[in-house]
């Protein structure tokens, strides 16, 4: 790293990121409607008592040991670590309640927001998983919840439809744009819009406007901190390599942070790479994109030459955005994370064997980080590595009958 | 005469009696032959006219601006064929362009402002563009004379209010619900008292827009601003093959 790089990198680690202008170096930012300004500074404002207060984070943690299922296992993967040629553990996301990294953000928000006194929550889902933990977590403090999700994956990611629906979460189908995440994301913003005082938006992932990129990160590190302990508890040593698949990025960013102050700790994102390199056939934003702003945030995004943003195509509902939380962004700027993408192809290719020789189906999502630390793995024999495994597949096993039976 | 001071006089003497009236349509839609006759129409009634430059994800938009704005891209229509078309024509009438950030980001600052001097428009509605973040953009529009037209809410403070007021030009724009732009629901009776509030603050002309549909919208605010903008209702009108000049009479008549 340059030394520049290596002020910025100390700057976020003592804190001063995002700064008083919500942004990671130049990324990030507060690009909302006016009606929701009034709301995010509340927000911004409560956000800093709360994060900082003891009871709050005791309640928090104790929610998330007795209800969420934390601390989640690192495991050993025998069989990948021997035919790969290098130690490989497992950070299980897999294993919380609702089967995704996705209930740490759901719960501590669904907790804040019931601090806050609002009176309903809205949310926004790609592949379900955030939905679903939204729908559980607004049952278990008790707030009435709307989620909404895109036409198409409502088709592709039917089991977590009723899921929601039998928590007593509304799911509103979104017929507008592209008919994913990004219009879902849309709608619940427009949602929010209409009554900011009562309404609190459970944003998905580290994206959006300031401070919803650090209050995301805050709910998810406590991945990262989990697992930098385990690997210590258990090989007295830190791994050598980091691996998180990159859609947003509240995984990554949750897995990345404790981790970014070990210098000696190769860290790696991995997006979409969708069916070719062509824009509008992957989801690979910072492999791809260019600096721009959607949904509230500076950050990397693909868009075309006018300003209009890009369809995206991935296999993976929970990858298929055209943008990417600004922190990432500047991870990527400063050199600290190296981000690549992996294909539709070689996600589920990866999928089949980590369910073959592990016993453990991925999500799609997760399974684009193996694609990535296998590849890593074949010139660093010996090395010991570290893959988020940030969501289980059984939401996935639609699309898998379907390739199945093909 | 051009730009923000333009803006302002022609909201100070509208072409009829009573408040001004601006419409607001999006470019290029129904379609894109269209769009410098309609330009033509609306300025024979019109007092400034707003026009919308199609965006992907527009996210303050109810679902009529989606539609349109969606068409718009369909039929081919950018920032830059909307520059080229307006430099084809002359109008005695202030042009606003509202846009979302991304496509005047990606466009370039410096030359928006020349693409906006060289074709005739005299400002910008920006609306994920919040006093906070909007200062590079409205240096460089308002050193060249032209107006970043700025927005309060009804969920905007009073002191907020004030610091917004100060930093917009041509006119304020105050947003009569909260929630998107052609809202179902009624304007709400204190909206008069919130509109009075702005009217109070602002040193510039203000106008009210979102939710504003027809006659009876237009008396109940009349008295409380100095301009309405009228958007989903005339772009519906549009869309539905009617004049939107009778439309316009109809709203003051």
């Amino acid at each position: 790293m340059r030394s520049e790089d290596q002020n910025l990198l100390k700057a976020l680690l003592d804190g001063e990121f995002p700064d008083e202008s919500g942004r990671f170096g130049v990324f990030g930012g507060q690009y909302a409607p006016e009606t929701l300004m009034p709301a995010l500074k509340k927000l911004e404002k409560n956000i800093k008592i709360f994060l900082k207060d003891k009871t709050f984070q005791e309640e928090f943690v104790k929610e998330l040991n007795s209800w969420a299922g934390r601390p989640t296992a690192l495991t050993y993967a025998k069989q990948l670590s021997k035919r790969w040629g290098v130690e490989v553990f497992l950070k299980r996301e897999d294993l919380t309640h609702t089967g995704a990294h996705k209930i740490n953000n759901a719960l501590g928000q669904a907790m804040l927001a019931k601090k806050l006194g609002v009176k309903r929550i809205v949310a926004e889902t790609g592949a379900g998983q955030h939905g679903v933990a939204s729908a559980a977590a607004c049952a278990r403090v008790g707030l009435p919840c709307t989620v909404y999700m895109g036409a198409i994956d409502i088709e592709r990611q039917a089991p977590n439809v009723d899921r929601m629906k039998q928590l007593g979460t509304e799911v509103i189908s979104v017929m507008s744009g592209d008919q994913t995440l990004r219009a879902a994301i849309d709608e619940a913003f427009r949602d929010w819009v209409s009554d900011p005082e009562n309404t609190h938006y459970i944003i998905g992932s580290v994206v959006g406007p300031h401070p919803f990129p650090f209050l995301v990160r805050e709910m998810q590190s406590i991945i990262g901190k989990e697992a930098r302990q385990q690997m210590l508890n258990v090989e007295e040593s830190l791994p050598d390599a980091v691996f998180a698949c990159v859609g947003g990025g509240s995984n990554a960013i949750g897995l990345f942070h404790a981790f970014l102050g070990d210098s000696e700790v190769e860290l790696f994102g991995i997006e979409a790479g969708g069916t070719s390199d062509d824009l509008g056939e992957n989801a690979a934003t910072l492999a791809s994109g260019k600096p721009g702003i959607l949904h509230g945030t500076y950050s990397m995004l693909l868009h075309d030459n006018d300003g209009l943003i890009q369809e995206t195509h991935s296999v993976s509902a929970g990858l298929d955005y055209p943008g990417v939380g600004p922190e990432h962004a500047f991870l990527q700027s400063i050199n600290r994370v190296k981000y690549s993408s992996a294909r539709d192809d070689e996600a589920l290719e990866l999928l089949r064997e980590v369910c073959e020789y592990e016993g453990i189906l991925p999500a799609i999502e997760s399974s684009h980080a193996f694609v990535e630390a296998k590849k890593w793995a074949k010139d660093n024999k010996g090395k010991r590595i570290l893959i988020g495994l940030s969501g289980r597949g059984d939401k996935d096993m639609p699309t898998l009958s379907k390739l199945m039976h093909e | 005469m051009f730009g923000g001071q333009y803006i302002e006089d022609r909201i100070k003497a509208p072409k009829a009696p009573g408040p001004a009236i601006i419409p607001f349509i999006t470019a290029g839609h129904p379609n894109a032959e269209d769009f410098k006759q309609t330009l033509y129409d609306l300025a024979k009634k019109a007092d400034v006219i707003e026009i919308g430059v199609p965006f992907s994800d527009p996210m303050a938009d109810g679902v009529t601006i989606q539609r349109s704005s969606h068409m718009a891209i369909e039929n081919g229509v950018t920032l830059t064929w909307i520059f080229s078309q307006l430099k084809e024509i002359k109008l005695d009438t202030p042009i606003v362009l509202m846009s979302y950030l991304n496509p005047l980001y990606v466009f370039g600052l410096k030359e928006l402002v020349e693409a906006s001097i060289e074709s005739g428009v005299d400002g910008y509605i920006v609306p994920d563009l919040p006093i906070e973040e909007s200062k590079e953009l409205n240096d460089q529009l308002t050193d060249a004379g032209l107006a970043l037209i700025q927005l309060v809410t009804p969920a905007t403070p009073s002191d907020r209010i004030e610091m917004i007021t100060k930093q917009s030009s041509g006119f304020i724009y105050a947003v009569t619900v909260k929630g998107v732009t052609g809202g179902e629901n009624a304007l709400s009776a204190d909206v008069t008292d919130y509109l009075e509030q702005v009217h109070e603050i602002s040193k510039i002309p203000v106008c009210a827009g979102f939710g504003i549909r027809d006659k009876s919208d237009v008396e109940m605010i009349a008295e409380h601003v100095d301009g309405i903008i009228v958007g989903s209702a005339i772009v519906e009108t549009i869309e539905q093959g009617n004049s939107p000049t009778e439309f316009l009479d109809r709203l003051k008549n």
